[in-house]
């Protein structure tokens, strides 16, 4: 039994390998400037046409989401790990294993499309922007995190990134109002509004994509379906889970999220429907979570190592990614070895930083709690302590 | 040749087209105009809206219907589908779009039908909007107004009729203010739809056909009243009473009454509940040494508990003659029957009465 298990292991990998292997390739000094690719197919609700399974690849580009992936691995790994050593506390919800989505999305965004998501957030804080130290040193509460430690896991801020939300589904509408200014502004940017397989039941998601649909509303609304929402999978909590067919009168795609590549061209879809004034559009993307839901869950009560495993050896996206680059001579092993060796310079420098570095003074308890005080009075936590407002952060809205 | 006119008689003549000609009847102050708290909120946001062209109101009915209190009146007709926008009937769907909207830089205006309504959205309102400057450690500011009529309308019963003043101004992050008259509606919706910071506005429906005197100053178009500052209705001595929106009506009767058996009441409108403007609370006390706080919503936790515990616990505690007292609708959910409901609210006479015992008058 065990071999036949193994036998089939197999097939399946070899089957991922004929999908890895490039159709055309361009040669330039022994490497490829450039590949083309076939992802899996997409699956279509209310559409004619879908995004194109033929992929062209650049060398370039390969290089950046290769890197960009390993850096979010490495990042949530380290992430973890200050966690296990009590440095990192309450909330940390990692990414590990959903690199190609967020990877993929911002491949096809214009500099002023935004973005807003829940609490799994690390890995979108990175693409948008922030560095390793803003991210890892906002995560242990340290004054060089990206909002001075005052936020921690679940509120990191960013241009165009408006979260990191705490409270599962919040997200849904403040993106369908987000994509509402960007429209009442005049641009043609979008909003990316990303929830996850659990919050896909939530009725103010319902609520945001009827609003958005009656107003055509730029908005794409994207399930990152990892299977589980906390330790419910998902066949014990949605009676459908065609997450991609739930906007019901708002047409939807279904995408490998494990493929960056199928991600990016998919997302390029979609922001082209939105940004064309054709109202808003679902996205689910098929992707896994190595780590259990946060930090504080094993994750493993709720499903097998086994099924772990066999995604880590059969679908993870960067090790499919990196065999994509290397049988299309696309870059060299070494190539990514100093990419990984690199990777691992940086966020190892940043895990000492966020060690290191000093906690906000206690005069920041009290500042920017709003942009504009009135009184400047703040009550301690006795009638005799009264503290002292402070204003320090740009307040981006004013005035 | 004619007799010419007397000067008295020009100046007389004078005078008498200048009052006639106004208002037509003659007032004290010939100055004023008469403004109902409706239209006064109404003109606030006109006014804005064409200030700033990120101004937008989002509700329900509140575009083709002209508001379901008629607040909007005439707003989409004069700006049009993009800035009045009618929403369905899903308070926690519009409210986190605007607050969305708002984090991207409008300026919504997000009515709520009655305040009830807002529990259905007030996630958004306490941890989408109130607390994301601070969690942003100052990057992200919110400048949206929601507001609608809170606390007891007439004869609508339990589910309509709650005050949310103790639970909106109990969260640090949010400005809530409640205006009581014509002025205040307009002065301080104004300057919470110019603040980038959200802004709780409680206004109060039976108020809304209320008509004020107000001046010119009132009418013009940079009218703005400033948020977290009390004011004095009425000047006395004998006795502080405090309250905010339509319970500043209920201490006026109250004062009334009183000034007729000598007991001079001095009434502070608070304006604004968050932040607090207990300064103005204190001074007055300091001058007669009683204190009353009076308020429609229910006494545990309410709004008059945190006045009075601000003034037990400072230096007001030596001010204090007698012991200070809260006035406030009966702890009960609100009965529809019309005796009942008129007891489940403080009135005059009940100010009356606590006056009277805390001053040790029969």
């Amino acid at each position: 039994m065990f071999s036949v298990t193994l036998r089939c292991l197999g097939r399946q990998v070899h089957q991922q390998n004929k999908s890895l292997a490039p159709l055309f390739t361009y040669s330039k000094n022994g490497l490829n400037t450039e590949a083309t690719f076939d992802t899996k197919p997409f699956k279509l609700h209310k559409l004619e046409e879908g995004p194109a399974t033929t992929v062209t690849l650049s060398r370039q580009d390969a290089l950046k989401y290769y890197k960009d992936m390993q850096m979010i691995r490495r990042m949530e790994t380290a992430a973890g790990n200050l966690y296990k050593e009590k440095i990192i506390r309450g909330f940390c919800h990692l990414y590990s294993g959903q690199e190609a989505c967020c990877v993929g999305m911002r491949a096809s965004m214009r500099s002023y499309d935004a973005v807003i998501t829940a609490y799994r957030a690390h890995g979108w804080t990175y693409v948008m922007g922030v560095d390793a130290v803003g991210v890892l040193a906002e995560l242990t509460g340290r004054s060089s995190g990206c909002a001075r430690g005052k936020g921690g896991s679940m509120h990191m801020y960013v241009k165009n990134f408006y979260g990191g939300n705490g409270i599962v589904g919040a997200q849904q509408p403040l993106g369908a109002g987000i994509a509402l200014a960007l429209k009442y502004q005049g641009t043609d940017g979008v909003c990316l509004t990303l929830y996850g397989d659990g919050a896909a039941n939530q009725g103010q998601l319902y609520e945001a994509m009827n609003m958005a649909q009656l107003w055509k509303l730029p908005v794409i609304f994207i399930c990152e379906n990892n299977g589980y929402g906390m330790g419910t999978s998902v066949d014990r909590a949605s009676a459908s889970t065609a997450y991609y067919t739930r906007g019901d009168y708002v047409p939807g795609i279904w995408v490998d999220g494990m493929d960056v590549l199928a991600v990016r061209e998919a997302t390029r879809f979609a922001i082209d429907h939105c940004a064309t004034g054709k109202g808003p559009m679902v996205m689910e993307v098929v992707t896994y979570r190595y780590s259990g839901h946060s930090m504080s869950d094993p994750g493993t009560s709720y499903r097998s190592r086994d099924e772990i495993q066999e995604v880590r050896q059969t679908r993870d996206p960067i090790t499919g990614f990196r065999e994509r680059m290397l049988s299309s001579d696309l870059a060299t092993a070494d190539e990514l070895k100093d990419i990984d060796q690199n990777v691992r310079q940086v966020i190892d420098d940043a895990v000492k930083r966020a060690k290191s570095d000093k906690e906000i003074g206690l005069d920041e308890l009290t500042a920017d709690i709003m942009s504009n005080p009135i009184d400047t009075r703040v009550r301690g936590v006795t009638a005799f302590d009264t503290l002292t407002h402070k204003r320090l952060g740009p307040a981006v809205n004013s005035p | 040749m004619a007799a010419p006119i007397a000067k008295s008689n020009l100046v007389m003549l004078k005078n008498a087209f200048k009052y006639v000609g106004l208002r037509g009847i003659s007032t004290s102050r010939p100055a004023s105009a008469q403004l109902t708290v409706r239209d006064a909120l109404n003109s606030g946001i006109d006014e804005e809206m064409e200030r700033d062209e990120r101004v937008f109101i989002l509700g329900e009915e509140v575009a083709q219907y002209d508001g379901a209190y008629k607040i909007s009146r005439g707003l989409w007709k004069k700006y049009g589908d993009k800035r009045v926008i009618d929403t369905p009937i899903t308070e926690m769907g519009f409210a986190g779009i605007a607050t969305g909207a708002a984090m991207a830089g409008l300026r919504p205006i997000c009515e709520f039908m009655t305040w009830n309504f807002s529990m259905q959205a007030i996630d958004h309102v306490i941890n989408s909007a109130a607390k994301t400057f601070y969690m942003s450690a100052g990057i992200v500011n919110v400048p949206i107004v929601f507001r609608g009529p809170n606390g007891a309308a007439a004869g609508v019963a339990a589910q309509h009729s709650q005050c949310f003043g103790a639970w909106y101004s109990h969260c640090p992050g949010l400005k809530v203010i409640a205006p009581y008259s014509a002025e205040d509606a307009k002065g301080l919706l104004k300057a919470a739809i110019r603040d980038p910071d959200p802004v709780v506005c409680l206004e109060n429906e039976i108020m809304y056909g209320t008509a004020f005197d107000v001046s010119d100053e009132v009418l013009s178009k940079d009218f703005v009243l400033p948020i977290g500052k009390a004011k004095i209705e009425r000047a006395g001595k004998h006795i502080t009473l405090v309250a905010f929106s339509r319970a500043v009506a209920t201490c006026l009767d109250a004062a009334k009454e009183l000034s007729t058996i000598g007991i001079e009441a001095e009434v502070i409108n608070l304006r604004t509940l968050r932040p607090l403007d207990f300064d103005t609370v204190m001074e007055s006390v300091k001058k007669t040494n009683h204190l009353v706080s009076v308020e429609h919503g229910w006494p545990q936790s309410g709004v008059g508990a945190e006045i009075v515990s601000r003034m037990v616990e400072g230096p007001g505690f030596y001010h204090l003659d007698a012991p200070p007292v809260r006035v406030t609708g009966a702890d009960i959910p609100m009965p529809y029957a019309k005796t009942l409901e008129d007891h489940s609210l403080p009135q005059g006479k009940d100010v009356v009465r606590v006056v009277k015992k805390l001053l040790n008058v029969q």
